[in-house]
């Protein structure tokens, strides 16, 4: 099995990749000429479709389906938007892959917005991130000073403006159409769906919003076919994807691992995360971002049928939620037994109290709801009833709301409730024991 | 008869209606009538773009149209989702409905202060009536409310932010009728808060109508405030010459008095025509007014309090037959307070108290 196959990071310990000279010496914007030169639109989207590549933002919806669903009305321009506003917590793949190598996003961008005939196009990205903003404007300069950017792109009449925006710095906006009203320079509130993107978009003109590392694998389908790119990966999980891995573990960083490689290999070999430090054994892992929910170490590396856990869309989802959770934006945190989950959960619960728009109701209130009970538990102050409370707000939050930011305020602590319940329990029985500083819940044998 | 709109088949609640091609859900049941029509608190139809935020008018499709009957995977707002041919709806008679609407109940009052007998809205808010008859008696929010300072916003309009439930309906209003935009909502999450920049006011002619909009007690009118409960006032349908609007407006009195202008709402609290500030705050005076007629006012209303003659108030005929005939007499002789000693020291009752104890905890502290 091809498993140590690199379609993002092959180049990426090059020194001077982030210049074009070097960059193009790699091999870099030949997807650009073949796909002008020699493609229509069509075909590319065709091989997009053929790759089965799905959506590196979180949801993994089919990249090349949501390009086959864009309304083509005559008249009205269509715009690609990049989606460079990560934010979750535990994720920082994008980051990585945009400092480091911006030109490859740079060619997937000309390159996807030359399949859906878009003359303008945006890069998104994170406001705290102006440094990355500079470096993506000056690829940007490069690239159309080499001719591949700008008006007449290799002489074949095709445009394209590329536009690098800085956001505020919202969470909320890494959510598509929020990202799009900030983007037209209102608040960041998401829409009402339908109509989606693909019919009214950015100014009310058919848009397609994509993740960076989305857009960064399309050079390699281009150049190598989509065909060649599904034989990659496992089942309807095709590619390699971009893990970027933090917590408790020996070698924390960013990984492209092919889709399929069993989660033992990646958490235990010395090739990628190297294990659990040293003294520590594993007690939980959030293996997409902090919105998806939480598994303890034991349904980790076994599924719900007791086959090895893989990295893929479907392995870690198996089983639904009970048993398994998502690969979501490839944010992977594992925690060791010092990690105290009530604080934990607190701690994401926060988060998303602090993100919540404030539009619906359910997910403003009740995140701020979910985060207040949170912090009374974990200071001693919790009853037994709240943590039922906790499930049935998390229950009439979810699935509720306008935008997926309620679903994923709601998972983390639905899921941590079902597995870890034990010791939500301690804190509330045992409040002076778990007040203490550093105090963590070591299962029965400790109370006795 | 060619330009007419091609109709469709929705059920609601087994209610079957026709309706033109791109209603909405909302439409539809509300075509059907109150008893099948979601609530809304942030769905305001004259409003363009509003809807969707509250999830009140959340409903279950259980399928969705005549091509492709597979049922929506989640409860979607009514308010903002289209209605299509063969379309079957539950609104009231799905569990998982009512259960999600005391969800909404429940976290639209956990900022919300629950002092209604102090609120100038109470009698005509859309929050009582919703949670009156979609909420829980109870609540288990125990924390700290948010709480922000009164903000004047505007000589004639008072915002007490406590009390938004940020619906956004006067968001759009200012946007929709009035030229510049002043007020907003700035922040977000649960501290998000309307206000105005920098604490301009409003100004414009039109800017009262925020008050007509607001669902709940949030803005006020500050020439009415604390005069008059609503339900001690009797609204009366009046017009005159106006030049910058329809002049249509509902006049409430107390006694003799005019104590405030409204723009007239129609069966869903809507307003059917906006009218201006010199109509709303200025004319005070009978003498202002053309006066048509009493209003109507729905008898289950607050405000139908102590407007009708008293025959009126009388319990219907039917319903004294229907007494009469379908209710056994209460049986008098048989012997409680004998046997009440006896009774209160069989295992029978013991067990009873013990199972019912919260309802019988007075009883249970007598002894």
């Amino acid at each position: 099995m091809a498993n140590n196959i690199k379609i993002l990071t092959e180049h990426i310990n090059t020194p001077g990749i982030e210049t074009f000279e070097v960059y193009r010496k790699t091999g870099g914007y030949n997807a650009v000429e073949k796909a002008i030169k020699k493609m229509s639109p069509d075909e590319i989207v065709e091989e997009v479709k053929k790759s089965g590549i799905r959506g590196r933002g979180g949801a993994g919806f089919p990249m090349g389906m949501k390009w086959s669903f864009l309304a083509k009305p005559e008249g009205v321009p269509r715009y690609l938007v990049c989606n460079a506003d990560e934010s979750e917590p535990g994720t920082f793949k994008d980051h990585y892959l945009m400092k480091s190598i911006p030109h490859l996003l740079i060619e997937g961008m000309i390159v996807s917005s030359y399949a859906l005939g878009a003359n303008k196009s945006f890069i998104y990205v994170r406001g705290e991130l102006m440094y990355v903003v500079r470096i993506l404007e000056k690829a940007i300069e490069e690239a159309k000073a080499a001719g591949f950017l700008g008006k007449n792109i290799l002489g074949s009449g095709y445009d394209l403006e590329l536009v690098v925006q800085p956001g505020g710095g919202a969470y909320i906006c890494g959510e598509e159409t929020a990202l799009l009203e900030s983007l037209e320079g209102k608040r960041g509130n998401p829409r009402n769906k339908p109509p989606f993107p693909a019919v009214k978009g950015l100014y009310q003109s058919p848009t397609v919003v994509n993740n960076v590392e989305s857009i960064a694998n399309t050079p390699w389908v281009i150049n190598h076919g989509g065909d060649e790119y599904a034989k990659i990966g496992i089942g309807r999980s095709t590619g390699t994807k971009l893990i970027s891995a933090s917590g408790h573990i020996k070698n924390p960083g960013v990984y492209e691992i092919t889709l399929g490689l069993p989660v033992d290999e990646f958490m235990n070999s010395d090739q990628y995360l190297g294990g659990v430090r040293d003294g520590h054994y594993l007690k939980a892992v959030v293996a997409g971002g902090s919105s998806v929910p939480i598994l303890p170490a034991h349904l980790f590396y076994k599924t719900a049928n007791g086959e090895d856990r893989l990295m893929s869309y479907e392995s870690l989802s198996d089983g639904g939620f009970p048993t398994g959770t998502m690969l979501g934006s490839g944010g992977f945190i594992a925690m060791d037994e010092t990690t105290c989950i009530v604080r934990n959960t607190w701690n994401f619960s926060r988060f998303y109290h602090h993100e919540s728009c404030g539009q619906c109701s359910p997910c403003r209130e009740g995140t701020g709801w979910m985060e207040k009970v949170l912090h009374r538990i974990e200071h001693g102050h919790g009853t037994m009833s709240d943590i039922d409370l906790l499930v049935d707000v998390s229950k009439k939050i979810e699935g509720n709301t306008i935008c997926p930011l309620g679903d994923a305020a709601a998972w983390p602590v639905a899921s941590a409730i079902r597995h870890f319940r034990d010791e939500f329990e301690w804190h509330i029985k045992h409040p002076n024991e778990a007040t203490k500083p550093g105090a963590v819940f070591m299962g029965a044998e400790i109370l006795a | 008869m060619e330009n007419e709109v091609p109709l469709i088949k929705v059920t609601i609640d087994g209610q079957e209606i026709r309706v033109p091609v791109g209603s909405t859900i909302m439409e539809a049941a509300r075509q059907i009538g109150p008893s099948v029509a979601p609530p809304a608190m942030c769905y305001y139809k004259p409003l363009q773009g509003s809807g969707g935020k509250c999830r009140a008018c959340l409903v279950k499709v259980m399928a969705g149209s005549e091509k492709d009957p597979r049922p929506m995977p989640k409860l979607v707002a009514s308010c903002i989702t289209g209605a299509q041919d063969g379309m079957v709806v539950e609104n009231f008679t799905n569990p998982e409905v009512v259960e999600a609407r005391k969800g909404v109940v429940e976290f639209l009052l956990i900022n919300h202060p629950l002092d209604c007998p102090v609120c100038d809205q109470a009698g005509e808010c859309h929050l009582q009536d919703f949670a009156f008859e979609n909420g829980v008696g109870e609540k288990r929010f125990v924390e700290e409310k948010r709480t922000f300072e009164p903000e004047d916003i505007g000589d004639k309009v008072q915002l007490h932010m406590n009390r938004c439930i940020l619906c956004y309906r006067c968001v759009y209003t200012a946007n929709q009728l009035t030229e510049k935009r002043v007020h907003g909502v700035m922040g977000r999450g649960d501290h998000a808060q309307i206000s105005t920049y920098i604490k301009n006011s409003l100004e414009s002619d039109f800017y009262g109508n925020v008050i007509d909009v607001c669902p709940v007690g949030a803005l006020t009118d500050k020439t009415y405030r604390f005069k008059s409960r609503v339900w001690f006032s009797k609204p009366v349908d009046a017009h005159c010459d106006c030049d910058k609007c329809s002049g249509k407006v509902q006049i409430w009195y107390k006694g003799d008095e005019v104590i405030r202008v409204t723009a007239r709402k129609n069966q869903w609290g809507e307003v059917e025509d906006f009218i201006c500030n010199t109509c709303r705050f200025e004319k005070k005076k009978t003498s202002d007014w053309v006066i048509e007629g009493p209003s109507k006012i729905a008898r289950n209303s607050v405000i139908a309090q102590n407007k009708y003659g008293l025959n009126q108030g009388k319990k219907p005929e039917y319903a004294l037959n229907y007494a009469a005939t379908n209710f056994k007499k209460i049986d008098d002789s048989r012997e409680y307070n004998q046997n009440l000693d006896q009774i209160k020291k069989s295992e029978d009752y013991k067990a009873l108290m013990q199972k019912n104890d919260k309802f019988f905890s007075k009883e249970k502290s007598l002894k």
